[in-house]
């Protein structure tokens, strides 16, 4: 039963409710770093750390410090602050004990405090009442998600150099149709569920 | 003369959405009724003008170094009295835009004011800078509610409008909306996420058409 649960997660977070298809969370990223393959690539990558330690750390949080001391109306102050404290520590922390993985994630990492999807996971993850398992898992499922979406769609960016579409849509808007398109591929996903 | 200039760099030249490409993704979640646009919009311009006040008059004594970190207490605080107070007094909206208003902290469009303008201008100017910037944001969400709404289920004003008791705005999101085609000749897909993007797309895609065209025409007149 908890295996079940746990697999409905993952597959609701990669696919049928995926953070940018159909959550629409992390919109600015996934349009800002999706001009290449590779960066795209790292930036998901870093994305999928911060969103699992960001679950388990807020998870720790909300659970023994604010509801314990009956605070929870500071929740989306304090997970904004473990968020940014987060990212800054990771960032120290790669440097000094993974300087290859740091340089290859370097400049995405502080970007990462204003992803609406790692707040947006903290904030679903209180919402939908997960335990601290359920948490890590959807965290990470849901940076997985993530790294799909925008490795696909930049695969299709570097493709529309090439495209011949009106002048007016030059730049940001074809990018937003081709990101349309895209998610009405993943709308295949939405009838899916597990049958036990 | 300034503050026309303000004005209309909020709402067209400098638009948030539509030509600094800022605060997309609650751009694109929340549009699909008239009530959550407005809700929306209306609850960005208060925090906005707010944390915009705060920041212009702490300039001076916030530290260059953690100016972010300072930027983002002070809107997450705004941001937390005006999600307790939706929760309070209109729960619908509250429920309407869900997770979407706690993630106002996260939304680039206020920490973006902030550091473009707040941290550099008077109070005055500031706040002005706020209520514009704010104003254009909520102009595109409603018109992409407008769009999104008609299309998809062939009603405006949906949450906002009620008409089953005469015609009144009301605004705790039970109104019906004006029904203008039968709602099964609606594009589903409208309503749904690929709706937003392509609304969007399509939007942008306008202004960058029509803005393109004043700088051609600019140019013409400059050689001139």
């Amino acid at each position: 039963m908890e295996f079940a649960k746990l697999l409905d997660i993952t597959l609701g977070a990669i696919l049928i409710n995926n953070f940018i298809f159909s959550q629409f969370l992390g919109i600015c990223p996934f349009m800002g770093v999706s001009k290449k393959m590779d960066t795209a690539a790292g930036m998901g990558m870093a994305v999928i750390f911060v969103m699992g330690l960001a679950s388990a750390i807020c998870w720790v949080i909300n659970k023994f410090v604010l509801v314990a001391l009956g605070l929870a109306y500071l929740q989306t102050l304090a997970y904004i602050l473990v968020i940014a404290a987060l990212v800054q520590f990771v960032e120290m922390f790669l440097k000094k004990a993974v300087p290859s993985l740091y340089s290859a994630l370097g400049i995405y990492l502080p970007l990462i405090t204003t992803n609406c999807a790692v707040l947006g996971v903290v904030l679903l993850n209180t919402q939908n009442n997960y335990n601290f398992i359920e948490s890590v898992v959807y965290g990470v499922t849901g940076g997985i998600g993530f790294l799909i979406a925008i490795v696909l769609f930049a695969s299709i960016r570097e493709k529309l150099r090439f495209a011949d579409y009106p002048k007016a849509f030059e730049g940001f808007p074809i990018a937003l149709v081709t990101a349309g398109l895209l998610a009405l591929a993943f709308m295949g996903f939405s009838g899916m569920s597990i049958p036990w | 003369m300034n503050v026309k200039k303000q004005f209309k760099d909020g709402l067209i030249t400098q638009n948030p959405v539509l030509v600094q490409l800022l605060g997309m993704c609650s751009t694109m979640a929340i549009t699909t009724a008239l009530f959550n646009g407005v809700g929306m919009g209306l609850s960005v311009i208060i925090i906005l003008t707010c944390c915009n006040i705060c920041i212009s008059a702490l300039r001076k004594i916030i530290p260059n170094d953690i100016r972010i970190a300072i930027y983002v207490v002070v809107i997450a605080g705004f941001v937390t009295i005006v999600d307790l107070v939706l929760k309070a007094f209109i729960p619908a909206l509250s429920e309407a835009l869900g997770v979407f208003i706690p993630l106002i902290v996260v939304n680039c469009i206020i920490i973006g004011r902030a550091e473009a303008f707040a941290a550099k201008n008077t109070i005055g100017a500031s706040a002005l800078d706020g209520i514009f910037q704010g104003l254009g944001y909520t102009m595109v969400l409603v018109i992409m509610c407008v769009i999104r709404e008609l299309l998809g289920k062939g009603s405006f004003g949906g949450g906002m409008i009620d008409v089953t008791n005469g015609f009144k705005v009301v605004f705790d999101g039970t109104g019906s909306g004006i029904q203008i085609f039968p709602a099964q000749y609606g594009a589903l897909v409208m309503a749904l996420p690929v709706g937003g993007f392509l609304t969007l797309g399509c939007i942008i895609a306008f202004v960058q058409h029509m803005l393109g065209k004043g700088d051609k025409k600019e140019k013409k007149e400059d050689a001139e």
